[in-house]
């Protein structure tokens, strides 16, 4: 068993960067996660892994040393919420385009504009649509605990490095900010520079002697070999729906009702499930970890077993229900709730509106 | 067993900090713990909360509206969570400030005298643990042992010596606290 | 007396300049007479006699020298409009014993990333700066730079660059070399052969500096000509050039081994 701790979810992410072997962090102070490069630099990496820190002088140039960095083949890593995330949506764009993996950790905030500092999911059309401009797509992680603020770190990056593409962490104000117990896991020792070389032909890190310089670019000004880079991103793509769908299914087996959410959404409506069930009401939840890739195919079933309604609980005006509906096609009932703009639905508001807007609507 | 509780008074009276031992105590007795600030542009003076989950089993809802125990510390925190205590459920507070006393007769009403005893005992840093002390003697959940463990655990090193006179507030709040 | 071939020209013996491997073989897509393929090959050839193509990665920006990697033969990356500092300063911080440079224009540099210089030269990154000054944004047609003299004509200030209300030219240069995070700041131009001398000596010392670790950023500034975006002649607009942009941007260094110059 690891190390237990008593851990706010921004320094279980932290903390988890430094024993995930991350190389480099780099980012900017906002709230509700400046806990995230405070805990870092109060716990010195630099002495423990090695691991470079910086405080940047915005999103932008966050986004973009991670470019650098991630380029070079070293594990890069930022954080932010959601208005320093809207900055960071060019150069996750590029890094796309130019296939740097890196992960970013999105805390999100209420919305839209400056917005305030309260825990929101309305972050979740720029999340899983892309972001930036273009056609790409991010992995996106959606933890649902402080345990899952930690343990996402090392597969967000397993999974960055595997398909050489951006993964984004989205959690909120709420995960960010509570503490809970984490088994921390143990150090993952960073590699080393020859070992970077040798495992990421691709990185720019010094042209190898008698070989090939490398260039990572976003660019190319010809339109049919541009036409060609977007095939092989629609094909990795492809590939990441085919094989890194993650969720989390509970109280479905009897199930005539499904609640469909994600991170503190879902650790709220498992209280509404519990106060449903206590008046008899059969109601499961279906919790995506992976919001894209999107778990498509237990919504496709649930829907063919006969499941009478779908409520998608989201802070957010209703985001995430555009995918389920896609999956359920009108075959049944697809309902939205949720508070938003900062206000957090409580579970008896989500077992409120599964009355009226599934069961008696 | 799972405990809800809501620990709300003023920035600066140590009710972030009394949430946390509580938690770190119930990690100590392996249990699951969650504890979930309210955070915002206050940072001392404005009122402050914490819900703090202790329970046997996965927590769920780690935000609530209804509470097993309600600690209450000012007024405007007695105006706004006494009437979130389940039907059954306690209410623990420190009448020091309070103007408007706490009616309800469905639930148990404690009193512990804790800003008092703290300046009695010569340091008003300690109030939180009189309170802690107060709520471990109506719900015996946390073992003192665990959160001394807890103290340790989450304290660093240079505070440990504070450790034997938080130990001292917790006995204090144990021996004074009133049932209304 | 037998006609003289190629073949009896191409000899050692006959050899006066060779081009640096470290440039590629691709056609330069500057117009004839632009000083970008002329500091394209000064920094190749320096990172070629320091024996560094094997530790060095480029940055190139956005602009006319967008496509700089198609041309410098060592690893490179394109970053977004602006954002070269930022990038070399993640490169240099994770490779400390690399070579790290960014190569940029007036745009990219001056405007869209002023903050990225400014903090990276702020933050004293251990890396070389080179900065095409052309008083004009060249790939996008000829609009306003933020370099552009005053009274300039461009395609975005047709009558004249009226400093009222479209501001004054901005002496990035001048301005690094306040910040104690530089360590060596100068300016250079490329338009004779003895000016090219000078530049190449100016951008060997700069290396020179990162590779003895020196504290802080090398920055050159290079000043060029733009004849397509200046609607002139090369041989005109290197002119135009040494009389109009000179006098405001004023050759020489102004910083060095981190002491500023008595100009």
């Amino acid at each position: 068993m690891g190390e237990l701790k008593l851990m706010k979810g921004n320094e279980a992410l932290a903390e988890a960067a430094i024993r995930a072997g991350v190389d480099g962090y780099f980012g900017y102070p906002i709230t509700p996660q400046s806990e995230v490069i405070e805990y870092l630099m109060a716990e010195k990496p630099y002495e423990r892994t090695g691991m470079v820190v910086l405080q940047a002088e915005s999103e932008v140039a966050s986004i973009n040393m991670l470019y650098g960095g991630g380029g070079t083949g070293k594990k890069v890593m930022t954080s932010s919420s959601s208005p320093g995330i809207s900055l960071m949506q060019e150069g996750l764009s590029y890094l796309a385009g130019a296939e740097i993996p890196c992960v970013v950790a999105n805390v999100v905030r209420g919305g839209p504009g400056l917005g305030d500092i309260q825990p929101a999911q309305s972050d979740y059309f720029q999340s899983v649509k892309g972001g930036g401009h273009g056609d790409y797509r991010l992995i996106v992680l959606a933890p649902a605990s402080v345990q899952e603020m930690s343990d996402f770190v090392p597969l967000a990056f397993d999974l960055a490095f595997k398909y050489r593409t951006p993964a984004l962490i989205i959690s909120d104000g709420l995960i960010g900010q509570m503490m809970e117990k984490v088994e921390l896991f143990d150090q993952i020792p960073r590699l080393t520079d020859e070992e970077v070389i040798k495992r990421h032909p691709w990185a720019t890190n010094g042209k190898p002697v008698g070989g090939e310089r490398r260039i990572l670019t976003s660019l190319d000004l010809d339109p049919h070999r541009l036409e060609s880079h977007n095939w092989h991103l629609q094909a990795k793509y492809k590939t990441i729906e085919e094989n890194e769908v993650r969720f989390e299914m509970l109280h479905c087996e009897d199930a005539e009702y499904v609640i469909v959410a994600y991170g503190s959404s879902a650790r709220i409506a498992q209280k509404s499930i519990q106060l449903a069930r206590e008046k008899g009401i059969k109601v499961g939840l279906l919790r995506p970890i992976t919001l894209w890739p999107f778990p498509k195919k237990p919504i496709d079933e649930l829907t063919k077993s006969g499941i009478k309604g779908f409520l998608s609980v989201e802070m957010s005006a209703g985001q995430m229900i555009e995918d389920v509906k896609l999956v359920v096609e009108g075959r049944t009932k697809v309902e939205h709730f949720g508070r938003y703009g900062g206000v957090i639905h409580s579970p008896e508001q989500v077992l409120e509106a599964l009355e009226q807007k599934i069961i008696g609507g | 067993m799972t405990e809800e509780i809501i620990i709300a008074g003023f920035g600066g009276q140590g009710v972030l900090s009394m949430g946390k031992i509580l938690a770190y105590s119930g990690i100590m007795q392996d249990q699951e713990v969650s504890w979930l600030p309210s955070y915002g542009p206050e940072m001392r003076g404005g009122t402050a909360n914490v819900t703090v989950i202790v329970s046997d089993e996965r927590i769920s809802s780690p935000t609530l509206t209804a509470f097993d125990t309600a600690i209450i510390l000012n007024q405007q925190s007695m105006d706004k969570f006494e009437h979130s205590v389940k039907p059954g459920g306690v209410l623990l507070y420190d009448p020091n400030g309070i103007i408007h006393h706490p009616k309800r007769k469905d639930i148990t009403i404690y009193e512990v005298k804790a800003a008092k005893l703290a300046a009695e005992m010569g340091n008003t840093k300690i109030f939180n643990m009189v309170v802690l002390g107060a709520y471990m003697k109506i719900k015996p959940i946390v073992k003192l042992e665990n959160v001394i463990k807890g103290l340790k655990k989450s304290l660093p090193e240079r505070y440990h010596k504070l450790i034997p006179l938080n130990e001292d507030a917790i006995t204090m709040g144990m021996n004074n606290v009133t049932k209304i | 007396m037998s006609e003289i071939t190629l073949q009896d020209i191409i000899k050692p013996e006959n050899l006066v300049y060779k081009k640096t491997s470290l440039m590629t073989n691709k056609a330069l897509s500057y117009c004839p007479g632009c000083g970008h393929g002329t500091t394209h090959r000064l920094i190749m050839e320096v990172i070629e006699e320091l024996g560094k193509e094997n530790e060095t990665i480029g940055v190139a920006p956005v602009g006319c020298s967008v496509l700089a990697y198609e041309f410098m033969n060592v690893d490179m990356q394109e970053a977004a409009h602006g954002r070269a500092p930022a990038l070399a300063t993640a490169i240099k911080r994770l490779w400390p014993g690399k070579v790290v440079f960014t190569y940029q224009g007036d745009g990219d540099l001056a405007a869209i990333g002023t903050a990225e210089t400014i903090h990276a030269c702020n933050r004293g990154e251990k890396i070389v700066m080179v900065f095409i000054n052309n008083g004009i944004y060249g790939m996008t047609g000829g609009q306003m730079a933020p370099t552009t003299l005053p009274g300039m004509k461009t395609a975005t200030s047709p009558y004249g660059r009226d400093v009222a209300t479209m501001g004054n030219p901005l002496k990035m240069t001048e301005l690094v070399a306040t910040l104690p995070g530089t360590y060596y700041v100068t300016r250079q131009s490329v338009q004779t052969p003895a000016a090219v001398r000078k530049a190449k000596k100016a951008i060997k010392k700069a290396f020179q500096n990162q590779l003895d670790d020196k504290p802080g950023v090398s920055f050159i500034e290079v000043v060029s000509n733009c004849n397509s975006g200046w609607k002139m002649e090369p041989v005109q607009s290197n002119i135009w050039m040494e009389e109009n942009m000179f006098p405001f941007y004023q050759i020489g260094d102004i910083k060095v081994d981190g002491k500023l110059v008595d100009r």
